[in-house]
């Protein structure tokens, strides 16, 4: 049994029965709140500020040299708990693309279905590749069903470049043409 | 020319009809701003801001700052009251349905045809007042007439056939009830103060307006004033009184089933009655438009001395009213067993009290002076 | 016929349980016996291959009860029981075999740190490549190291580079980096599919898994490899990058690329098979499959797909299709142009339409070389079930000839062709041409340009069913992905069609209640068996009423037809 301590409650004193005094109190509290600065934002003018950590549209980025970093390993479509990401997994063509060719795998098609996506952030946190970041695009609207599936290039798009700090594939790179070789 | 000056008589007063329901439908329209700018104020928001007319939002600065105010907003909103689709539910008692909402307004603008707004002296040197019709018993008027307003609301909960609206017109019915009778009551001190024995108002505004340039009564009857504030706020279905309304537990009340112009018209209605209250406040209790407690008017008895006075009856409505708006953003809704012990056990029996207090006052007053 | 009943058992002590296991067993099947979720991890040692020993990864403590060497008699503790000579290091669990009161650690401390010590040595040079590398999820190496592994690298010096997508042969493309150098692919090459072409070169660190020189890795179960292979060096080059495993359905379901009806399992997603792999089945296929029965589920999407049924070349709705056909076969003069490619259940349905419209039965016979393991001479899965449904009573011949004359002589007017190009069969256009023509099939060829009625049909993949291999084992398959949009089950379709024949009103049917009616009008099968209730690894059937029909198989993997004509008389005569 919890312990119940009953609170005694003072009784009004006549003045407050009439209720006039608290009436004038709240009338007052409301008179200074329309002195206060208004909080409100004019939004389309105005924008809000982006914390770093806000999970906005999920989009693709590049590393610095401008290559694109998802290797299409398909996590962050198994995660996915509404199924808004379809991927279709390819291969690096090693002569179109000789600079990328040790990474062997990209997407070859890389949907996010918007009207789905929950925006909940498990793609980005499960991503190996650091390559899907919730970024800051936070108003997305579009005409039709269709128009709200961001396709590879949209997402890269809205993605842009972000900066790598292992620069994974580099060093793989690196150690191909210098490493460890017999 | 002689035609006109035959029918001159007839012509005029209702010129001056169409202007002072013109000017009057103005204010109700820019009462609705008005409304949703203090609230906006009070909950630390801006409020409508974005409304521009093509030409004269456009003008450099000036435009901008009207935009910002909102002026052009009444505008939008009675043009979109205009272009909605007209919805009538099919299970409404439609005459009736339709008959509501102007059921509503018509008593509200009638009751300003006995609204004094100002004075003038004559050629002969006598003040009069600036009216519409100058009739002695103009307040037994407007009681009575106002009261009818809420024949709409309890039309309108019944012709809708649906539960919410009719527990909305009855509450409004009964509230009605409960607060006509201390209304009256607190408004008897008053001309027995103002209507003194041999004076020739009897029960006019204007006579209370003239008793009043000295010492406004609501210092004199502070009593009276505050039983009819409350009285007006519980008449005119404001917060914290609107219990027809109440959209937390009746959804909408009376107008829950009506949309578009006709909801427009409710809408107008309830600022019109804050006006009618505000102007009927200040002529009673706040002098009218004698300048302040104890001073002689400043302004002289010319034409514009009679301009200055209608400012000035004006601007103490306007704060009247902002003071309605103040009351009803600050106050949270009674309950409805509340409005009715406040009106039957306190209201009422205070009321009383007041009349006999006064009387007594006002007998020893007039038996010592004169 | 069971071997467990012939092989004496012996009883050891797994983590101090006492365990009755055949004698002779290595301990990692011992410790599976166990249950209960028990495992000994393991890379290079595979049941179906010799014992290598070289992955380390299966080290258990193992001990023997103590026994004076003088006296011969047992040391006993001071409680009693006797005394256990723990080995001071830990053996390897694959070539440790069970012996009468050995006593097993699976879970030591000492087991504990020796898998953690390789898993960290296998980890030094392999690439972190698990985001690209198709056998993440299906992968040895990386659910050990979750499990023993000790979940950070301690090695700070650059990694061996060794040589990344090198084909090996048409079908597998090796990672070498990946390669952990267990040698089940070496050999499985070398002992199962009998050409001995990979093995490593160079020593330590650089030791790289290879082609002989001049050979690559080409024969027909090369993709076996791919499936043995604990990590994600051997891939699959036409499933490489496809898709990944965990999103893949698995469905049991039988190769049809031949008589042997190797199980395979059927891997799709959302209605498209991404690959088959072989399923264990230590009567029929062991647990391999040829490539070329790999790549059959690429028919299921290729252009000459029938999708519409149709009546002379137009679209009809299914319900119009299956009348006209009903009309033409009462009509009289009916052959039959059955197919050793149904299952058990459309053939039984064949056969009663062929009764009720009295129509001779005609089959083809589909030959092929066989390689001595899992490709048998007749390449077709079911040709034992249309002997056993009666659609047949003889080996069927090579080609048509009787059906051709039949109809010069006017003898037959309309024919039921399935699956068959007649054309093909010593039955030229010309001579189709004089007769009304039903073909029910699942591709388009040129008898089904020319037929009258086409009623489409499923592929194995979108069907349930069964056949019967070249031993009498009746084997189930499931559908994987649904069929076509519009095409209806087989034998829906033809129930529909045998019950206009005999007056009756069609009944909607399951598969079970074909089995119902099956099991009750063919002996082989026992009357309680069900489609459902199949055990996965198939029942072989009375086949004595068949021994003396001269089938074309010859010795394979796991049939040996002199030894199986040898075993069902001694059984008939019992």
């Amino acid at each position: 049994m919890a312990k119940t301590k009953v609170l005694e409650r003072k009784p009004l004193t006549p003045m407050e029965k009439t209720f006039l005094p608290q009436i004038l109190s709240g009338l007052k509290t409301t008179f200074g709140t329309m002195m206060q600065k208004d909080v409100t934002l004019q939004y389309p003018e105005e924008r809000p500020n982006i914390p770093d950590n806000y999970r906005g549209v999920p989009t693709l980025v590049k590393d610095p040299n401008g290559r694109e970093k998802c290797v299409s390993c398909q996590l962050c479509e198994f995660v996915c708990p509404p199924k808004a990401i379809r991927m279709t997994p390819g291969e690096i063509d090693a002569e179109a693309d000789p600079e990328r060719a040790h990474v062997e795998k990209a997407p070859k098609e890389f949907d996010i279905n918007m009207l789905r996506c929950i925006y909940c952030g498990l793609c980005q946190e499960v991503c190996p590749e650091e390559a899907i970041f919730l970024q800051d695009v936070f108003s997305l609207s579009g005409y039709s069903r269709k128009e709200m599936i961001n396709n590879k290039e949209k997402l890269y798009e809205l993605g842009g470049t972000l900066p790598d700090q292992h620069g994974k594939w580099d060093k793989k790179k690196a150690a191909e043409q210098s490493g460890n070789a017999h | 020319m002689e035609l006109l000056d035959a029918f001159l008589p007839y012509l005029l007063p209702i010129f001056y009809a169409v202007a002072m329901v013109s000017v009057f439908m103005g204010l109700c329209s820019y009462s609705v701003l008005a409304e949703r700018k203090v609230c906006s104020w009070i909950q630390g928001r801006v409020g409508p801001n974005r409304t521009r007319l093509p030409l004269l939002g456009h003008i450099p600065i000036l435009g901008n700052l009207l935009t910002g105010l909102g002026i052009f907003q009444p505008a939008a909103d009675g043009l979109k009251f205009l272009f909605k689709e007209e919805i009538v539910p099919g299970h409404v008692n439609k005459f009736y349905y339709m008959l509501a909402p102007v059921l509503a307004l018509a008593p509200a603008l009638t009751t300003m045809v006995v609204l004094p707004f100002g004075r003038y002296v004559d050629a002969d040197g006598i003040t009069q007042p600036l009216v519409l019709a100058n009739v002695d018993l103009g307040m037994l008027i407007i009681l009575g007439i106002s009261s009818l307003g809420v024949y709409g609301i309890v039309l309108a909960g019944w012709a809708s056939n649906s539960k919410y609206p009719f527990l909305g017109g009855i509450r409004a019915s009964a509230q009605m009830i409960s607060y006509e009778l201390a209304m009256g009551l607190a408004l008897l001190p008053v001309f027995m103060w103002a209507a003194t024995p041999g004076s020739d108002y009897g029960m006019s505004l204007f006579g209370a307006v003239q008793s009043q340039q000295t010492l406004w009564l609501f210092i004199w009857q502070p009593l009276s004033a505050l039983i009819f504030l409350v009285a007006l706020f519980a008449e005119t279905n404001r917060l914290p009184f609107d219990m027809a309304e109440s959209e937390t537990d009746l959804v909408g009340g009376f107008h829950t089933e009506y949309g578009c112009f006709k909801f427009g018209l409710f809408f107008v209605a309830e600022y019109a009655h804050v006006i009618m209250g505000s102007a009927l406040f200040v002529l009673l209790f706040l002098g009218g438009w004698n300048f302040l407690p104890g001073l002689a008017d400043p302004w002289g008895e010319s034409l514009i001395g009679s301009l200055l006075s209608i400012a000035w009856f004006t601007t103490k409505v306007f704060s009247m009213i902002f003071f309605f708006i103040w009351m009803r953003w600050t106050l949270p809704r009674f309950r409805y067993d509340q409005v009715m012990s406040l009106g039957w056990k306190i209201l009422l029996p205070l009321a009383v009290g007041n009349l006999v207090f006064n009387t007594i006052i006002i007998v020893l007053y007039d038996t010592f002076t004169r | 016929m069971k071997i467990e009943s012939i092989v004496e058992n012996v009883t050891i002590n797994i983590d101090g349980q006492d365990v009755e296991v055949p004698k002779g067993i290595n301990i990692i099947e011992a410790v599976k016996m166990v249950g209960k979720g028990k495992e000994v991890p393991h890379y290079c040692y595979h049941p179906k291959l010799s014992i290598a020993g070289n992955c380390r990864m299966c080290m258990v403590e193992m001990g023997m009860p103590m026994r004076d060497r003088a006296t011969g008699e047992a040391v006993l503790e001071e409680d009693g029981t006797q005394k256990i000579a723990w080995m001071p290091k830990p053996t390897i669990g694959c070539a440790t075999n069970a012996s009468p009161g050995m006593h097993i650690l699976t879970g030591s401390e000492m087991v504990k740190e020796s898998r953690n010590g390789v898993t960290e040595f296998l980890l030094i040079n392999h690439p972190l490549d698990c985001p690209i590398c198709d056998q993440a999820g299906e992968c040895r190496l990386q659910e050990f190291s979750a499990e023993h592994g000790r979940g950070y690298s301690r090695f700070i010096e650059d990694k061996n580079v060794k040589p990344k997508r090198s084909r090996l042969g048409p079908n597998v493309t090796l990672d070498d980096e990946r390669c952990i150098l267990c040698s089940r692919c070496v050999r499985f090459s070398k002992e199962i599919a009998g050409d001995d072409v990979l093995g490593f070169v160079d020593r330590g660190t650089y030791s790289t898994l290879t082609c002989y020189p001049g050979k690559e890795l080409s024969h027909n179960y090369s993709l076996n490899t791919v499936d043995i292979c604990p990590v994600g060096a051997l891939t699959s080059t036409d499933f490489r990058f496809k898709m990944r495993v965990w999103f893949l359905k698995r469905t049991h379901s039988i190769c049809t690329e031949s008589s042997v009806g190797a199980n395979t399992e059927i891997w799709s997603r959302e209605g498209k098979i991404y690959r088959i792999t072989p399923r264990r089945n230590d009567y029929v296929n062991d647990t391999w499959m040829t490539d070329t029965g790999r790549a059959l589920y690429k028919e299921i999407e290729s252009e000459d797909r029938l999708i519409h049924y149709s009546i002379e070349g137009v679209h009809k709705a299914y319900d119009k299709a299956v009348v006209a056909a009903t009309e033409l076969l009462k009509s009289g003069k009916v052959a039959m142009v059955g197919s050793a490619r149904s299952s058990v259940e459309e053939q039984f349905f064949y056969k009663a339409i062929a009764e009720r419209c009295g129509a001779k039965v005609f089959l083809v016979s589909h030959h092929g070389d066989g390689d001595g393991l899992l490709q048998s001479e007749d390449r077709t899965p079911n040709l034992r079930g249309a002997l056993l449904t009666g659609l047949i009573s003889e080996l069927p011949s090579e080609n048509l000839e009787a059906l051709a004359r039949a109809i010069n002589s006017g003898a037959v007017k309309t024919i039921l062709a399935v699956n068959e190009d007649l054309t093909d069969l010593g039955i030229s256009k010309d001579v189709l041409a004089k007769v009304k023509v039903i073909y029910v099939g699942s591709h388009a060829n040129r008898t089904s340009e020319v037929a009258n009625i086409v009623l489409p049909s499923l592929m194995v993949f979108e069907k349930d069913g069964s056949f019967i291999n070249q031993s009498f084992r009746i084997q189930r398959f499931k559908a994987a992905i649904p069929g076509p949009r519009g095409v209806q089950s087989d034998f829906m379709v033809l129930e529909k069609i045998a019950a206009a024949l005999a007056g009756e009103k069609a009944t909607a049917i399951t598969i079970d209640s074909v089995w119902e009616r099956m099991t009750a009008t063919i002996d082989q099968l026992s009357d309680s068996l069900r489609w459902h209730s199949l055990p996965e690894e198939g029942v072989a059937l009375d086949a004595t009423a068949f021994l003396n029909l001269g089938f074309v198989e010859t010795k394979n993997l796991k049939y040996d037809p002199v030894a199986f004509r040898e075993a069902h008389a001694a059984l008939a005569e019992v």
